[in-house]
């Protein structure tokens, strides 16, 4: 890879606020990012052998469904805890060499019918539902885990909050189980701060269910310091038996760096899929 | 053509905040004597022929696999109307 290739796909990243920031003052704006980006290549030298292995060796594919919101900024997340993004379109049947699956946040088709139930009989999800019972890691993430218990991955559902309010604050969790591929870089019982923003948000399933999903150890995160929409048994995020798939409503890939969000607490459950799939390989 | 109705509603069991804020606005507007008010979902279904057992077997699969989430609703289909066309 050469400085033009390397700044290239800096640029595809949306990372040239910060390059830009190197620039020099009164040049053209496409001169002054190269020059700035062939800068940040040349410093970067000692180390990007490293990191480029440390990037290729992991790639994970994010669903853009039509009116999903949060599908940059799970790439994004991805690419801060050290992984490739990999656009994922709702329309294709095929994962490629995707090594795990992020379902993102938002409003896929609208939320029309019911939140994820359009979504679930996409081509991509097809794919993706045949990929997870071979034990391909999948996360959803709000819209994401409505699609997940939907698509019946996981059990249960989510329906719209007790007091009808849409929820919007930065959420205190306990991380019930570090036993997935998406939690394990927490230490169990840790307590994290990521926003959630749902209206539909509370989980529910039947007592059984519920009681299965305690005794197995599959519930994965819980609402810590009040319940912000009713779900059953303070249900946060749960997993699948395996532990590979698991959804949660609120929102890790909000909360990866101190300047976007309420902190980088949520970091943690791209880390740890990135690590399990690089200890896998 | 004949028309298909599937009425879906939440399970008895699952809490439905929106009949609940139905209620709520009732006294407001006048009205007594409403014990409580579910909100579900209504769809009209048209069929090229007729509703024979065959073709209610696949509005019947349609309602399971798609109009309702059996997890948390149910749903009730009946024929509402056969006419020439």
């Amino acid at each position: 890879m050469d400085a033009n290739q390397w700044l290239d796909e800096v640029l595809w990243q949306g990372e040239f606020v910060e390059l830009t920031a190197w620039a020099e003052p009164g040049r053209p704006s496409d001169c002054r990012r190269l020059d700035a980006g062939r800068r940040v290549f040349d410093s970067l030298a000692s180390v990007r052998p490293a990191l480029e292995v440390a990037r290729m060796s992991a790639r994970v594919g994010v669903v853009t469904f039509p009116g999903s919101l949060d599908d940059r900024d799970a790439q994004r997340a991805i690419r801060l805890a050290g992984g490739t993004p990999v656009a994922l379109w709702h329309g294709d049947a095929d994962l490629g060499d995707v090594q795990a699956v992020v379902l993102p946040g938002g409003f896929s088709y609208g939320d029309y019918l019911r939140c994820g139930a359009i979504a679930r009989f996409s081509p991509v999800m097809g794919a993706v539902i045949d990929a997870a019972a071979g034990g391909l890691p999948v996360l959803g993430i709000c819209n994401g885990f409505q699609v997940l218990c939907e698509s019946h991955l996981l059990p249960g559902a989510l329906v719209r909050n007790a007091g009808l309010h849409f929820v919007c604050r930065d959420q205190g969790l306990v991380v019930e189980s570090s036993r997935t591929v998406w939690t394990s870089a927490y230490d169990e019982g840790a307590r994290i701060v990521v926003p959630l923003k749902s209206g539909e948000g509370r989980y529910v399933a039947d007592a059984r269910t519920l009681d299965a999903l305690q005794a197995e150890g599959r519930v994965v995160f819980r609402y810590a310091e009040g319940n912000p929409n009713g779900s059953l048994r303070d249900i946060a995020g749960i997993a699948n038996e395996a532990g590979t798939v698991v959804g949660l409503m609120p929102h890790p890939e909000h909360a990866v760096e101190d300047l976007t969000g309420p902190g980088d607490e949520g970091l943690g459950v791209f880390v740890s899929v990135l690590s399990s799939l690089l200890a896998v390989a | 053509m004949t028309r298909v109705v599937v009425d879906v509603l939440l399970k008895p069991e699952i809490l439905d905040p929106q009949g609940q804020a139905i209620l709520g606005a009732l006294p407001a507007l006048g009205i007594s004597g409403v014990r409580s008010v579910r909100q579900g979902k209504h769809f009209e279904v048209e069929l090229d022929g007729a509703a024979d057992s065959e073709a209610l077997d696949r509005v019947r699969r349609m309602a399971e696999t798609l109009l309702a989430n059996p997890v948390i609703e149910e749903f009730v289909v009946r024929v509402e109307s056969a006419h020439a066309g």
